[in-house]
């Protein structure tokens, strides 16, 4: 589903990305872990298009379409999901008018027929439920006014209304207390954790991944992949550290 | 002017044209003479048939403006208007009063279509029988420089109310036109007002009779569609005791090459208890990218909240000229009257908007709210002026003022100019002023989600807009809301 080759990418002129390459098919969870400095949120914006960054050498590949070449609209209406590390927010604007207008754009680029207001307020009720957000925040502006936690749950609720093929997922668990990891855990499993999708989820800690237990973890440290292995290398990196694997 | 009407090549120019409402319909027009002088005067005061004391009063104000400079204290960069360089009165070809809409030229209904005025609207000017609108508008419409057709006028009169084009007013209700016209915007205001006063050429005038609320909301669109015409539209609107009506105007106007002057004049009275709610929505062509032609719109608004308890509210969505330079403003001379200003001014390539409000505190425990949103995009100058006054002998006035500014790129100016007077200590004044920018941050964030650029800019203003935005009817929000996006296209990428 995503093919990663070799890519180098700076901001500012500072070489971040150095050589990564990475490959994801569907049905797989993958978790990208590493110290801070090493380029996890970069590789996050790389793939999703974000200004600012860039590209000095390689390819990235989504679902057979160059993904580099796209602008950040259409790679959303392609299918890839970027979940923010710090959701911004957007005064004035209801989260249920922001995601209708960006779920309708995303199915006209594709050629689909857009949804009723009806047929995307169930859908955005499901989802808020599912995420233990009430549906009135869902009418509050996008973000504003929302905990740390609350912004997060809403990553989810956004991720399950648009229901991509790929989530891109940069830190979601970072300030979330216990329960509202668990929510997110059971959230990113129930939407993404399908035979005809794929997660790259990015974090810190093991915490989230004993809710989402991923397929294969790596190691990000330098711009590069340094070590992958199974759902158990998380919990070796949280018991010894990555200091002896960066080195 | 009419023979190089060629409909092939309006159509081309019009598919070609990023402004939408960019074109020319080929009614046959009525010009006086090209130039102004007291012919000109006498020229537009025959051709409605005014009386005589209508005459002279414009005369005296013609020659009042003969006197007068052009007011040089906004932040507008323009050429010298060449007063004598163009037409001041255009009308459709004289034709019998019409007594019902399917009367109405087809070609104007047509015009309206593609301005996309509502469907309830279009209805009723399409004279659809039994099909009952949505909400019901009564629609006075000028069209360049006189009222077309005027709906609902016998339901409204069943109500006491009188909705009339200004040149009807004169003829039918001389003493009540009397009576007010020129009371809280004198011949002499200034210099865009005293012009306006000698040479306007239609307009509305609305009377709501003792203890009425308006059955319907009061439409009138204003199109700009001969070329070198200049518009001079004179509203008068009257609210006695106790009465309400929301009155909505809205403008488009076609592209053109030069530039087209505008000098509107808006009167409204409100006696005790009573309130006028004036929405409007401006549209006229801004200019092309390079700052070429557009509208020069100089209007003045007033609103004299004479009664107690008068209220006042004036809602304004600016996204078109190529320079604004109006200030509607209240004076609040009623105790415990109200005035409110809320308002959106767009500007992108090379627009000019220099705008606010006034809010003249006389009476005791009168209050004012002014909500200003300046939006600035490509290489515009958008100012906000506002006055708040407090006479000596107005105790307990409140006022509140929020003026928020949204810059897009960095090429462009935002301004705030508060002037506070306060000559009695009960006052309580609150300013608020913000200054920011779309950032990066939310551009991205909405684009991630699927959104293009200019739909994320859009939302992105639609919610910096929207405490003024919800203030107007239904309709004209859902119209605002795509002009707001309509008039920053290109402002991003």
């Amino acid at each position: 589903m995503l093919k990663i080759e070799n890519l180098h990418a700076e901001v500012d002129g500072k070489a971040i990305l150095k050589g990564l390459t990475l490959s994801l098919d569907a049905g797989e969870i993958h978790a990208i872990m590493g110290p801070n400095g090493a380029g996890k949120s970069t590789l996050a914006y790389v793939l999703g298009g974000r200004p600012g960054y860039e590209i000095t050498g390689g390819s990235v590949t989504f679902q057979g379409k160059d993904l580099l070449g796209l602008a950040p609209h259409e790679r959303a209406a392609a299918g890839l999901f970027l979940g923010f590390q710090y959701p911004v927010e957007i005064p004035g604007i209801s989260n249920v008018q922001f995601l209708r207008t960006a779920l309708n754009a995303q199915k006209k680029e594709r050629g689909e027929a857009e949804l009723s207001g009806g047929a995307f307020l169930k859908i955005a009720r499901e989802q808020a439920d599912g995420l233990g957000l009430d549906m009135d925040m869902m009418k509050r502006p996008v973000n504003v006014g929302f905990s740390g936690g609350e912004k997060k749950r809403n990553e989810m609720v956004q991720m399950g209304i648009i229901d991509p093929a790929l989530a891109v997922l940069d830190e979601t668990d970072s300030g979330l207390d216990i329960d509202a990891l668990r929510i997110v855990g059971d959230g990113i499993n129930r939407i993404m954790r399908k035979p005809d999708k794929a997660v790259l989820l990015i974090t810190h800690y093991q915490r989230l991944l004993d809710y989402v237990r991923p397929d294969f973890v790596h190691v990000l440290a330098d711009g590069r992949i340094v070590r992958s292995g199974g759902a158990d290398l998380a919990l070796e990196l949280e018991r010894d550290g990555y200091a002896g694997i960066a080195a | 002017m009419t023979d190089v009407r060629n409909r092939e090549a309006h159509e081309a120019v019009e598919e070609a044209s990023t402004y939408k409402y960019g074109f020319v319909s080929d009614i046959e027009q009525d010009f006086a003479p090209k130039g102004l002088s007291e012919d000109t005067v006498r020229f537009i005061s025959a051709k409605k048939g005014e009386p005589e004391w209508m005459l002279d009063w414009r005369l005296k104000a013609y020659a009042k403006w003969l006197t007068m400079e052009t007011p040089d204290w906004a932040k507008l960069q323009m050429a010298p208007i060449d007063y004598q360089d163009a037409y001041y009165y255009a009308a459709p070809k004289e034709k019998p009063k019409l007594g019902s809409l399917d009367e109405v030229d087809p070609e104007i209904l047509r015009i309206y279509e593609k301005l996309g005025i509502p469907i309830a609207e279009q209805k009723l000017l399409a004279g659809v029988e039994g099909a009952e609108p949505p909400r019901r508008i009564a629609v006075d419409a000028v069209f360049d420089s006189v009222s077309v057709a005027t709906t609902f006028r016998a339901e409204l009169e069943k109500a006491g109310v009188i909705f009339r084009s200004i040149s009807e007013a004169i003829r039918e209700y001389p003493d009540m036109v009397k009576q007010w016209l020129g009371k809280v915007v004198p011949a002499h205001d200034n210099y865009f007002a005293t012009l306006n006063s000698a040479v306007f050429s239609d307009g509305t005038f609305v009377y709501i009779p003792e203890g009425v609320r308006c059955p319907m909301e009061l439409s009138t669109y204003f199109r700009i569609n001969a070329a070198n015409t200049g518009q001079f539209e004179r509203t008068l609107i009257v609210a006695d005791k106790g009465s309400y009506v929301s009155y909505l105007e809205g403008c488009t106007a076609p592209m053109r090459d030069e530039n087209q002057l505008h000098a509107a004049v808006v009167e409204l009275v409100v006696l005790d208890d009573a309130e006028i709610k004036y929405s409007t929505v401006q549209n006229w062509y801004p200019g092309d990218a390079e700052g070429k032609g557009g509208i020069y719109n100089f209007v003045t608004k007033r609103a004299l909240c004479q009664g107690k308890n008068s209220k006042v509210s004036w809602t304004q969505v600016e996204t078109g000229s190529a320079v604004t330079w109006k200030y509607p403003s209240c004076v609040l001379a009623g105790e415990n009257s109200v005035g409110e200003f809320y308002s959106v001014a767009v500007t992108n390539n090379r627009q000019q908007a220099d705008t606010g409000t006034k809010m003249i505190h006389l009476g005791k425990g009168s209050r004012s709210t002014i909500v200003a949103k300046g939006i600035s995009a490509g290489r515009s100058d958008n100012t906000y002026r506002g006055l708040v006054r407090v006479g000596p002998t107005a105790e307990n006035v409140r006022n509140f003022t929020q003026c928020d500014s949204l810059l897009l790129g960095d090429q462009c100016g935002a301004h705030t100019i508060p002037y506070i007077e306060i000559r009695n200590p009960t006052a309580q004044i609150e300013h608020e002023a913000t200054t920011s920018k779309i950032s990066d941050d939310q551009m991205f964030y909405a684009m991630s989600r699927g959104l293009h650029p200019e739909t994320a800019v859009g939302l992105i203003v639609n919610g910096f807009a929207k405490e003024v935005l919800q203030q107007l009817p239904m309709e004209f929000a859902v119209e605002a809301q795509k002009l707001l996006g309509i008039s920053l296209e290109g402002s991003v990428g």
